[in-house]
């Protein structure tokens, strides 16, 4: 009987030295600009390729990331009409902090990174959302700028708030704000 | 010869890596993976990976512009 008991619990530690505790890894996207958004996401799915547990929290323009294309204005305030008038956001709408000249710039680069078989911002978050990493959009910012859940793409997860995220990141080996 | 061959052709940072950690997955321990990139970034990055992944790089070189690297899964 003893011999079944020791074999039970090798598998079990076996198990268990299978499925050790990941590290973690935590990006801030407090910007909504295409300059911004890129290295957020290649630095998380490169994570998530270093076998990383990877949360993404999105909070002020970073929330525009994760806007869907065809939100539209949002908000019930006139003041966050206007701001998503002027602020779409959108995966596919970004824009450059620099260089912009009315999205020329923003075309340009587009183009370019097109060209040269550089993933896009769209890519990435569809690869980021495949590989597991979890986006959390920050529930606060989002009642702020009057944005609710249907206006931002799939495959979020819950809105969170700075509380979990400094849970978060106490436990984390990588923590950023970009 | 390799167990799985990964072509990253073409691909820039991070695509390289994302996909080597894809192919890898599904190997088992001391299965070997051929990774074929074009990006001049992947040579640091592909054994950074595989250093702090526990794998080790067989092989590496560089023939017509193309690098490729020969892990094996730790």
């Amino acid at each position: 009987m003893s011999t079944t008991s020791d074999a039970e619990a090798a598998v079990e530690a076996a198990a268990q030295s299978e499925t050790p505790q990941k590290e973690k890894m935590v990006l801030i996207a407090a910007s909504g600009d295409l300059d911004k958004a890129w290295p957020v996401l290649i630095l998380a799915t490169t994570g998530a390729a270093y076998g990383m547990d990877v949360t993404v929290f999105f909070t002020f323009w970073g929330l525009g990331i994760l806007k869907r294309p065809d939100a539209g204005i949002t908000g019930d305030d006139y003041r966050q009409k206007l701001m998503s008038l002027f602020k779409k956001g959108s995966p596919d709408g970004l824009q450059l902090s620099t260089m912009n000249f009315g999205g020329l710039g923003s075309k340009f680069m587009k183009d370019l990174a097109d060209d040269k078989k550089v993933a896009s911002v769209q890519e990435l978050l569809e690869l980021a959302i495949g590989m597991g990493i979890k986006l959390w959009p920050c529930q606060m910012t989002m009642d702020l700028m009057g944005l609710d859940r249907s206006q931002m793409i799939d495959g979020l997860d819950e809105p969170a708030g700075a509380g979990s995220a400094i849970s978060l990141m106490k436990e984390a080996s990588i923590s950023l704000f970009i | 010869m390799a167990d799985k061959v990964v072509d990253a052709r073409g691909l820039q940072c991070p695509m390289p890596v994302i996909k080597v950690a894809q192919g890898i997955g599904e190997l088992i321990s001391g299965q070997t993976l051929e990774l074929i990139a074009s990006d001049n970034g992947a040579l640091s990055d592909i054994p950074a990976w595989s250093k702090d992944m526990g794998h080790s790089l067989k092989e590496s070189f560089t023939t017509d512009g193309e690098h490729h690297f020969v892990i094996e899964k730790g």
